[in-house]
């Protein structure tokens, strides 16, 4: 439960936080249809969820993104022969609109082709912050407009998916600077892409060894230790947190096996089933993203990670000497890779104990 | 290093086809969840005049008892009294606020009731505009105060709107969602209550008086908010007592001449208060609250400072850029009136100090007068002194001089007297 805020004055202008002790009903009042009227309210909106995928080019990215939301997203990026590697990492969104069960979903998936891949890869995550910031300022721009739309689109990045190598080693220079820089702008899930190429063994190993960089580099992913709200939540998450980064295989097309139709890649000796808990850790990816903590993810960006950006932004312009006329909400910069340093906003007024950074 | 970012507009968007459960179906039950942990704030503020049964009708609908006292009637203007509580339903937390207007309507000029109501309306959206334009701010746990709903309460007379009624929605009609309600409604009876609502309805309706309209946009509650917007205003009666009737009991007022249960939809319509205020519209009307006169007054307020939108022909400007100025240029005045009170500080100490010099010169002045007088004197004086010591001198010189001549005038005398006498005594002879 959120700590009830003290007003300052209990004068005329406010009246008091609630502190007085729950009044008893002494019967059915019907508070309780107002969760129905936010349901009936939220589904005839819709819903909006962008979501991007950084990794090499040939971890499966593109394959995962249609796994996920079961649909063609965009073709398997295939590289052609005689198709030069693109030189600079270039972005690129598609949306879409999905519905299943009357619940309409604005999904946009931004996939960053080239990451990564050339033979000097210093500071290919600026264009990728860049674009994550640009997109926080679009909202801010549209936030302090005097007349505002009654509802600003939502362009953020909710969450990030990043796509590690299977080395069945550790964490590589490239990935635990990227890491490093981009956990404090965004929501970061970290997957072990291509897990097939990987034992049972080798893969809870490698997992073991990425966990430990990861906490040896001060890095928080999602779900971050300190935006827990309770027990439970603490729970759940920590569940959650012993098996980040999750080993996942993608697979686009069906195959029959024992009689039922299964998405999975058929090789020589076998087929692996991608929904198979026993074969990938794709369902339990597939339940964090889409199934439980869609709007938490959805959550964080907007009251922590847009906060940190709009408290560094407004800043920034303090800073500013006066110039000649109006100046000072400075232009976004043109490079928009300053990061806003770690997380000033706390959602919760304590503060975990074993944190390390 | 460049960056091309390809984004589709907005007419590329297309639907796709899912090829099987993906089960973001459970997005909105997330979306319940997320709000049902936070709890859910509502307002509610009751204008009526005193004695009219506000406290009564609130105990009634939410089925508790709110400490309150009963006002007097001898209130030297309006007042509003806020107070907050906490009601829990099955899993759903509310934070109930309800504000009374105590007095509203007791003074002999009414003139200024309704400003009172409008300063204590402005002075919640103004909290909520200031917590929104702070830098560090926490929006996700802010307790919001602003007025959710005004139940606004018509006095049972069965002819038409008092000009104070009028008046007051007026001006709140733009700020606040205003549900009308006749008060009392037992004293009414019923073809009289139907001539009285329609003369409501027909003298709101001339007089532009922007009552909260029920949503029917949405399929689900379009029906039944349709239904229930004909009985506008509802004629409610409250009460928190219970009579048995039949083999139950119910809320209910008891008369000698029968008993008027509080939900038996013929006696009033109090039931249809209930459901159109709390099970059907409450997120609507928070929602109207949020997005239409709270954006207006921002709007408003903002404009009153001074600050534009984007300029066509020059950069955007921005709130933050404009209130930035606006700042300094404070802060530069600010400065400058400090300036000017020390420069003023300083010329009086120095005139003060001049004046302070003028006095000491003058004293000085003063005293080397008396100084100087005091020599004269001094020298008069001892200029007398010598005088008079020299006329001493001279008397004294005389008289010894008188005393010499006057001896030897003696002796002289003698040896005249003598020689006469010799003479004599030679003639004798």
């Amino acid at each position: 439960m959120d700590p009830l805020r003290r007003s300052p004055s209990p004068c005329t202008s406010r009246p008091p936080s609630p502190r007085t002790p729950p009044c008893e009903m002494l019967g059915h009042v019907g508070i309780e249809a107002v969760l129905e009227q936010l349901k009936i309210k939220a589904m005839k909106m819709g819903f909006e969820f962008n979501i991007m995928v950084v990794g090499q080019s040939g971890l499966g990215k593109s394959t995962m993104v249609n796994t996920l939301f079961k649909s063609k997203m965009w073709k398997s990026t295939l590289p052609g022969l005689g198709v030069p590697m693109p030189q600079t990492l270039q972005l690129q969104s598609v949306t879409h609109i999905i519905e299943e069960n009357g619940v309409k979903l604005k999904l946009t998936v931004t996939d960053t082709p080239g990451f990564g891949d050339q033979i000097n890869n210093d500071k290919c995550w600026d264009p990728i912050l860049g674009y994550i910031n640009g997109q926080y300022e679009r909202y801010l721009q549209e936030e302090i407009l005097i007349t505002r739309q009654r509802h600003i689109p939502d362009t953020r990045v909710h969450c990030c998916v990043y796509f590690v190598p299977p080395t069945g080693h550790c964490l590589r220079p490239l990935d635990i600077e990227f890491l490093q820089r981009l956990c404090r702008t965004v929501n970061v899930v970290p997957v072990i892409a291509r897990a097939d190429s990987l034992t049972i063994e080798e893969r809870e190993a490698f997992r073991r060894r990425i966990q430990h960089d990861l906490r040896a580099h001060c890095i928080e992913v999602y779900p971050q230790k300190c935006f827990d709200e309770d027990i439970s939540d603490r729970i759940l998450n920590s569940k959650i947190r012993d098996r980040i980064p999750f080993a996942v295989v993608g697979a686009d097309q069906e195959h029959l096996v024992n009689g039922r139709c299964v998405l999975g890649r058929k090789t020589k000796w076998g087929i692996i089933e991608v929904e198979n808990m026993a074969h990938c850790e794709f369902p339990l990816l597939r339940d964090l993203l889409i199934r439980s903590h869609l709007q938490d993810l959805k959550d964080i960006t907007h009251n922590v990670h847009y906060e940190n950006y709009r408290v560094f932004r407004l800043n920034q312009s303090h800073a500013l000497p006066r110039g000649p006329g109006w100046v000072n909400l400075a232009p976004a910069p043109a490079d928009l890779t300053a990061t806003p340093g770690p997380w000033k906003v706390r959602w919760q007024a304590h503060d975990s104990s074993d944190e390390e950074c | 290093m460049a960056v091309a970012v390809g984004r589709p507009s907005n007419e590329e968007l297309r639907n796709l086809s899912l090829s099987g459960h993906v089960g973001f179906d459970s997005l909105p039950d997330q979306l319940v969840n997320k709000s049902t942990s936070q709890g859910f704030c509502f307002n509610i503020l009751c204008v009526g005049e005193t004695g009219i049964g506000k406290s009564t009708l609130m105990d009634t609908l939410f089925n508790t008892k709110f400490e309150s006292d009963p006002a007097t009637h001898n209130e030297p203007g309006v007042r509003l009294k806020a107070r907050s509580y906490e009601l829990q339903e099955s899993n759903v937390r509310l934070k109930l606020t309800i504000v009374d207007t105590v007095g509203f309507g007791d003074q002999i000029n009414k003139d200024d009731s309704y400003k009172p109501i409008v300063e204590y309306i402005d002075a919640q959206f103004e909290a909520y505009l200031q917590e929104e334009l702070k830098i560090k701010r926490s929006l996700f746990n802010y307790h919001d105060t602003r007025i959710h709903a005004c139940l606004y309460f018509i006095a049972p007379t069965g002819h038409s709107l008092k000009s104070l009624d009028l008046v007051t929605m007026k001006k709140l009609d733009s700020k606040v969602n205003i549900i009308p309600i006749i008060a009392k409604a037992d004293t009414i009876a019923k073809n009289e209550l139907h001539k009285f609502k329609s003369k409501i309805m027909s003298e709101l309706v001339s007089n532009g008086v922007q009552i909260y309209q029920f949503p029917t946009d949405e399929e689900t509650v379009a029906e039944i908010n349709a239904t229930m917007s004909v009985h506008l205003p509802f004629a409610v009666v409250g009460s928190t007592e219970e009579v048995k009737i039949g083999n139950k009991m119910a809320k209910a007022r008891q008369y000698p001449w029968g008993v008027v249960q509080v939900e038996n939809e013929n006696h009033c319509d109090f039931v249809k208060l209930r459901e159109m205020l709390i099970r059907v519209n409450m997120e609507d009307l928070r929602e109207q609250t949020h997005s239409r006169h709270y954006e207006l007054y921002r709007r408003c307020k903002l404009e009153e400072m001074g600050f534009k939108d984007t300029d066509p022909d020059s950069k955007p400007f921005s709130l933050q850029e404009t209130y930035e100025a606006k700042r300094n240029e404070f802060l530069g005045e600010l400065q400058k009136k400090e300036e000017e009170m020390r420069q003023m500080f300083v010329m009086r100490v120095k005139e003060k100090e001049a004046e302070l010099k003028e006095a000491e010169k003058e004293l000085h002045e003063k005293f080397d007068l008396l100084k100087r007088t005091h020599q004269e004197e001094k020298k008069k004086v001892e200029d007398k002194k010598k005088e008079l010591e020299e006329e001493v001198n001279n008397f004294q010189k005389k008289k010894a001089a008188a005393q010499l001549l006057q001896s030897q005038a003696q002796q002289s005398g003698a040896q005249q007297t003598k020689k006469d006498k010799d003479k004599k005594n030679a003639s004798f002879t």
